[in-house]
């Protein structure tokens, strides 16, 4: 014998949900909470390691032609860039947006004693950790921690997936995690967790905080769901996951919503087997995503105050293997993309094929320098205190 | 004071993965010493092996590191790699459903329980079926004896030789991974040693590695065997060596006893208390059980801000549920989709670090899927959700995407959810009267001083009969903050 929860649930209904409405969430109806021209960032992550050098190919390097003579992209192909640069020809929009000057590549990223491993190595970029430290909160999580004390919004960090990452997993706060604002909406708004947790009272440290998370997630889920239907996005999207995130991440962008960081992941480039061909797959959901989506941000005049950041766990090896795809490398290439880029195009020189570390790019830049660079710059924040360190600033922003 | 029962509930819970809705009616008189005793009764017998591969061929292969060398070499063999990595995966996915079996179903609950401990303790993430099983049964046959010979054990099984690199690890190129980790991680932690110590360390751990039968082997011709000066110490030492001078040190028992009472009594350490169990885990030359006794036969462990002050992890709430609720699954795949979304897929954890524990498995995303686990297992309510995706697994295949989505498929049409024995839990509570069986069974359920009043699980509650009123309250109070704790 069978029965659902939602069959025996006998009181409220939506037609009185508002009278049952816990205070905290009438907290946030009728009020402004961030003013116009507020800055954000968006964090696309290239899950499994995407190839750098065939994204921003060396055009004229013989050294990458003679290690890759079936997987390297002939200059011919590739989106001309400078004499030395070319794109990976499967990102047109990022050409356009290079012309424009929204688009900054930063060369040969990485950290000392890489790690090889997928998941180590997204660890140690997620908690901005060195390789030989094990934190468990991540970068996000910590500027959350910073900025949010006290604060009764727990939306200012959201990842669009059924999970969240350890990025934006904080000491005290947490980002929030969903695919879709309706069924956040949906799941959260049971009227058995509004009751139980509004006649919940002071308990143990731990009881409470469950409870805090709770009430947290039902008001942020009321919250997210009421301002993504705002304004929303008018602009056609391709039917790719990735741009349907991207377009439930505009609608909020256009909203009135708190959200300083965005944070949404596309893979698998992990292309040790028949490289070209995955790494085009994934560069056209990601290219077409984009353009529609800085397309949108435009329109709406929101282009100026948004900041896109691509990153992947790791670059791969400069030789290409034998089922003609690469293993797990090192440095890596980032983009950023925005309407206010102080540095445009190639912020620093293409890396350096013939001074390599048994077969793999030296990093010239720690990503450590890349985040506190968005954190103090874009974010205004203290980065010192979030990353534990001071690194230096870059330029771009 | 906490009440006999609750006493006895709190004992189930830390010593085990939980009580038994069948024995729930009679906690409320069983001395406590004597379930304590019970527990180590039926713990004492050496454990089965959970078996899903005969030898290192039959599951067969090395890592994914050493899949990419082997597919260097032969391109044309690539097929046949990908179908054993595959075959790997299963492997230890069966290892991970069958071993989740256990904890539920073993009356061995301490042995199980403390297996569970060190399986986060000595943390590997190798994708070969066959070493993960292995290294399992070394712990689970340790899980209770003596420190020094589980830390010996595990140190020379090839699971974490090649996790931690020791492969590598010859005379004149040290590797040191494993010289560090051994010391921060699995006896002394931070603090305590040096840069040096870890380099001089590591020469002595040279040339431990093992076979393509899965054997340790001490490769003689690639360890040094020059002098060494570790932790104060010199001479020509070989890893053995390390691990006794490790061993040696009482920094390691305070470290193994803080861990310890951190996941059974407590995230708030209380220092003089682990400090005293950590002298006498010295002075007995590390035998766990005499540790583990003074812990649950002493008064301390059952003072109130210790009982329902942890937050379960994702293994012990899901096991914890299924112990209560007996229940035959339709498939395993809410299982393993649960272990993904909540964050602890057993043999994956996170790092060599193990799963941090605490708050930190809790945000919205995961409290809430936590609070729908009862309504999916008792109502086949379909919850549709998208796991990560593991690069280290995928190894580069689409496989695993389009697995992942036949499987969300798969477990939406389905309904991803089990046929729950009712009968046992209607017989446990037969004796109380309708108004008390709100409260009955959140006793019975719920560690926590305060809990959900009796009157909104009643108004949440079917009312048609007592059978759907039971049926209803219990999935009601498992779907609480308060349940998540123990």
């Amino acid at each position: 014998m069978l029965f659902k929860r939602r069959e025996f649930i006998q009181t409220g209904s939506l037609a009185s949900a508002s009278l049952m409405l816990p205070k905290f969430l009438k907290a946030f109806e009728n009020k402004q909470l961030v003013p116009p021209g507020n800055k954000v960032m968006v964090v696309i992550q290239f899950s499994g390691g995407n190839d750098g050098l065939n994204t921003v190919i060396p055009i004229n390097n013989d050294i990458y032609y003679k290690e890759r003579p079936r997987l390297g992209i002939p200059a011919a192909n590739a989106l001309s860039l400078t004499s030395d640069a070319g794109l990976n020809p499967a990102l047109t929009a990022f050409k356009e947006l290079y012309d424009n000057g929204n688009l900054s590549i930063l060369n040969s990223v990485g950290y000392p004693n890489p790690d090889r491993s997928h998941f180590r190595s997204m660890d140690i970029w997620q908690s901005a950790s060195n390789a030989n430290e094990y934190v468990s909160t991540g970068w996000v999580g910590r500027y959350l921690d910073a900025q949010c004390k006290g604060c009764d919004k727990p939306t200012q960090a959201v990842e669009i997936d059924d999970m969240l990452s350890l990025a934006l997993k904080g000491n005290s706060q947490k980002g929030l995690a969903f695919t879709d604002p309706r069924r956040l909406y949906s799941s959260s708004n049971e009227n058995f967790y509004k009751e139980i947790s509004n006649h919940h009272e002071q308990s143990e440290a731990a009881v409470d905080y469950l409870y805090k998370t709770m009430r947290d997630t039902i008001s942020s889920a009321k919250y997210i769901f009421e301002q993504s239907k705002l304004r929303p996005s008018a602009q056609t999207y391709p039917s790719t996951k990735l741009a349907a995130n991207l377009k439930t991440i505009a609608s909020l962008i256009m909203s009135d919503i708190n959200t300083k960081v965005y944070y949404v992941s596309l893979g698998s480039f992990d292309t040790h087997i028949n490289q070209a061909a995955q790494q085009t797959r994934l560069f056209t959901e990601l290219n077409d995503a984009i353009k529609a989506f800085t397309a949108d941000l435009k329109k709406n005049n929101r282009f100026d105050d948004v900041l896109i950041m691509t990153f992947s766990e790791f670059g791969r090896r400069v030789s290409q293997n034998a089922s003609n795809g690469t293993d797990h490398g090192t440095a890596n290439n980032m983009f950023f993309i925005g309407g206010n880029l102080k540095q445009k195009g190639l912020i620093n020189a293409m890396p350096n094929l013939g001074d390599l570390n048994s077969g793999d790019l030296k990093h010239q830049v720690d990503f450590k320098a890349v985040y506190a660079t968005l954190l103090h710059n874009w974010l205004n924040a203290d980065d010192e205190t979030i990353l534990g360190k001071k690194y230096p600033y870059l330029d771009f922003v | 004071m906490a009440s006999n029962r609750i006493k006895n509930q709190h004992l189930l819970w830390r010593a085990g993965f939980g009580p038994m809705a069948e024995n729930a009616a009679s906690l409320d008189d069983f001395p406590t010493q004597k379930l304590w005793e019970l527990l180590i009764e039926t713990s004492v017998k050496k454990p089965a092996k959970i078996e899903v591969a005969r030898s290192l061929s039959d599951g067969l292969v090395k890592g994914v590191g050493e899949v990419i060398r082997l597919e260097k070499k032969s391109p044309e063999n690539k097929d046949m790699k990908k179908k054993r990595r595959m075959e790997n995966k299963e492997g230890i996915a069966s290892l991970n459903l069958m071993w989740l079996d256990t904890m539920i179903n073993s009356e061995a609950q301490l042995r199980e329980k403390m297996s569970f401990f060190w399986h986060g303790h000595f943390a590997t993430r190798v994708i070969n079926s066959y070493f993960q099983q292995e290294l399992l049964q070394i712990i689970r046959e340790n899980a209770l004896g003596n420190f020094g010979e589980l830390l010996r054990a595990v140190s020379k099984s090839p699971t974490m030789l090649q996790f931690l690199n020791n492969q590598q690890n010859k005379k004149g190129h040290p590797n040191e991974n494993f010289a560090r980790e051994v010391m921060e991680l699995f006896t002394m932690g931070r603090g305590h040693y040096t840069e040096d110590d870890i380099k001089e360390a590591a020469r002595a751990f040279t040339g431990w590695g093992f076979n393509m039968q899965g054997e340790f082997v001490f490769r003689r011709q690639v360890h040094d065997e020059g002098n060494k000066t570790v932790l104060g110490k010199s001479g020509p030492f070989d890893g053995d060596d390390i691990l006794a001078i490790l061993l040696s040190k009482k920094e390691t028992a305070q470290f193994i006893t803080r861990k310890i009472y951190r996941f059974l009594v407590n995230e708030n350490i209380d220092e003089s208390r682990v400090k005293s169990l950590a002298d006498d885990f010295y002075q007995s030359g590390y035998e766990i059980l005499p540790l583990l006794n003074a812990i649950f036969t002493s008064d301390w462990f059952y003072d109130e801000k210790n009982i329902g002050s942890k937050i379960k992890s994702p293994i012990e709430l899901l096991a914890g549920i299924r112990r209560y609720l007996p229940m035959s699954l339709d498939n395993d795949e809410a299982q393993m989709l649960f272990q993904k979304v909540l964050g602890q897929v057993l043999f994956y954890p996170p790092n060599v670090a193990g799963w941090p524990g605490g708050t930190s498995w809790i945000d919205s995303t995961s409290l809430m899927v936590r609070l729908q686990v009862p309504q999916v297992y008792s109502a086949k309510e379909a919850i549709s959700l998208t796991p990560k995706i593991d690069d280290d697994l995928a190894m580069g295949t689409k496989m695993e995407e389009t697995v992942r989505i036949n499987r969300n498929k798969a477990y939406i049409n389905r309904g991803g959810a089990a046929d729950i024995e009712w009968d046992l839990i209607f017989k446990a509570f037969e004796k109380v009267k309708r108004p008390g069986l709100v409260e009955a069974i959140s006793l019975s359920l719920i560690q926590s001083p305060k809990t959900v009043s009796a009157d909104i699980i009643t108004r949440f509650s079917d009312e048609s009969s007592r059978e759907a009123f039971i049926k209803s309250a219990v999935i009601n109070i498992l779907s609480t903050p308060e349940y998540q704790m123990c």
